[in-house]
């Protein structure tokens, strides 16, 4: 311990008592959103309407929503000009169970049912800039609502398979995704504070990739990090971690676009 | 809740230094054999492969980001390297707390410890990995010559 320079033992008596505090509240799973761990300058950014630059693909999926598909409708045409006829409580329920597909729908997967079925087409590639920018507008129209994914009857399988996948150690790491953000959320980690991995401020901007992303393309992020074979957008694994993970944030508001790290 | 917003006062501090994530890929554990351990008493006791350690080297690795990444969660004397993280206890001076062959084992298979361990498996059985990414499979993070001087390196913490 005779190595200590003053700094670090600053930075200890800061981080101790606080590591107490982080995990008794980790295993209290009260859902926190990733905005309570970020810096106070972040937050600001995040709730300036025009300082957020997660703004800016929500402004464009705005001017593709009114854009005409290939039968001459758009989006706005059977949902209103600036979306004011979706439901944003229905928004915030998402992913839902599909009775005509027989398994669960995600925000993302019902934009592209309607790009292809409704406005017909062109389809979209369920990763693409496109549709990354109608779910960012879609979701921005229930800023604030609460999230309230049901994962009772035909859902709980799917919740379940994907808090398997949450409690499942990846890659080279072989850590898996509850080790960190359930038991670690508060701590540091390179410089980070670790949050809970919650998903309502998603789509959003990640300021260390300096790129809007959604909540597949967010478990891409912590995949590769643990050098693990990440999976595609519209994998049946993802879909059900983006259930699982929508539900367990159940109660947080929705903060799309979110500054994240 | 009351709890949870204690987190944010001291949390602003420790978050105003911004590095991205990546553990960097970095193919070091290439060009040699994974070699079988054994654990006894929480001790490896023989080096892997009989490989003699280099404590320069290892403190090398160990505060390299794209090597051992040790410092992003561990505390250790190296003062030319920013201290980033605070998930796992310092390491200073574990050279006197512990044997040779404990620390080995951290450093192998730190879930050998406690199952639950966020510390990365730096030289688990490749075959028990669960999705390695492509271009990493059938490899260890650290090679087995990397294990040895960051042995070596952290046994001469005193
Ligand atoms: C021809 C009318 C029509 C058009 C055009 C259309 N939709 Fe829909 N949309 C619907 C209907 C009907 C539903 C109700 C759910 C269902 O039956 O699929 C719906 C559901 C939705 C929902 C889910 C909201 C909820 O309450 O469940 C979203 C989001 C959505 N549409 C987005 C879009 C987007 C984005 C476009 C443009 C690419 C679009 N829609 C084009 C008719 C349309
Ligand atoms: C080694 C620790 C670690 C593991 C394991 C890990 N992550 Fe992360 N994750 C991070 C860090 C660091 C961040 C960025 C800071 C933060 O928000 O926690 C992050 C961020 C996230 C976020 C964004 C949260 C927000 O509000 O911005 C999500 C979602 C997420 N992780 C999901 C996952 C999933 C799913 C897994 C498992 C496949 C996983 N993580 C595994 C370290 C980890
Ligand atoms: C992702 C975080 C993380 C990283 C990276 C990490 N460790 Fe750890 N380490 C921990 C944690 C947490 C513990 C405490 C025990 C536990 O929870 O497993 C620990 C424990 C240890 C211990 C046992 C300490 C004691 O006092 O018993 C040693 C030795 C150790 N680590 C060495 C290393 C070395 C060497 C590296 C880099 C090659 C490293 N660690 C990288 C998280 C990490």
């Amino acid at each position: 311990m005779k190595i200590l320079t003053l700094s670090n033992c600053f930075f200890f008596a800061l981080t101790l008592p606080l590591t107490t505090i982080t995990l008794s509240a980790a295993h209290a799973q009260q859902p926190v959103s990733g905005y309570d761990y970020l810096t106070p300058e972040m937050q600001e950014m995040q709730i300036d309407d025009f300082g957020n630059p997660g703004m800016l693909t929500v402004d464009a999926g705005e001017i593709r929503f009114s854009t005409a598909g290939k039968n001459g409708k758009s989006c706005a045409s059977c949902h209103g000009d600036d979306g004011s006829k979706l439901d944003i409580k229905h928004i915030a329920s998402y992913p839902v169970y599909s009775t005509a597909l027989k398994k669960p729908l995600t925000l993302r997967g019902q934009i592209l049912l309607c790009q292809d079925e409704r406005i017909g087409g062109p389809s979209l590639g369920h990763s693409s800039a496109e549709a990354l920018q109608l779910e960012a507008f879609v979701r921005r129209l229930a800023l604030g609502e609460t999230v309230n994914v049901d994962v009772s009857g035909e859902m709980a399988p799917y919740y379940e398979a994907g808090k398997n996948l949450f409690h499942t150690r990846w890659g080279q790491v072989d850590i898996a995704c509850h080790q960190c953000h359930v038991y670690h959320a508060g701590r540091t980690f390179r410089g980070q504070t670790l949050s809970q991995g919650q998903s309502n401020g998603f789509p959003g901007y990640r300021y260390t990739a300096g790129k809007a992303v959604s909540t597949p393309e967010r478990i891409t992020g912590c995949l590769a990090n643990l050098r693990a074979e990440p999976y595609a957008s519209d994998s049946v694994e993802y879909i059900n971690l983006e259930v699982y993970m929508n539900a367990r944030g159940n109660g947080l508001k929705i903060e799309t676009p979110g500054i994240r790290y | 809740m009351q709890k949870t917003r204690l987190f944010r006062l001291p949390l602003l501090f420790a978050a105003s230094l911004i590095i991205p994530t990546t553990y960097a890929t970095d193919a070091s554990s290439s060009g040699q054999p994974y070699y079988e351990w054994k654990v006894e008493n929480f001790e490896i006791k023989e080096p892997l492969g009989g490989l003699e350690g280099n404590a320069v080297r290892g403190k090398a690795i160990a505060g390299n980001q794209s090597r051992g990444n040790c410092l992003a969660c561990h505390l250790l004397p190296i003062p030319e390297e920013p201290f980033f993280g605070n998930l796992g206890p310092p390491l200073t001076g574990i050279g006197s707390r512990q044997s040779t062959g404990m620390i080995r084992l951290h450093v192998v298979d730190q879930s050998r410890f406690n199952p639950e361990t966020v510390m990365p498996g730096y030289y688990r059985t490749p075959a028990q990995l669960n999705r390695v990414a492509k271009a990493l499979k059938g490899k260890t993070w650290l090679n087995a010559q990397e294990i040895e001087d960051v042995v070596a390196y952290l046994t001469s913490l005193k």
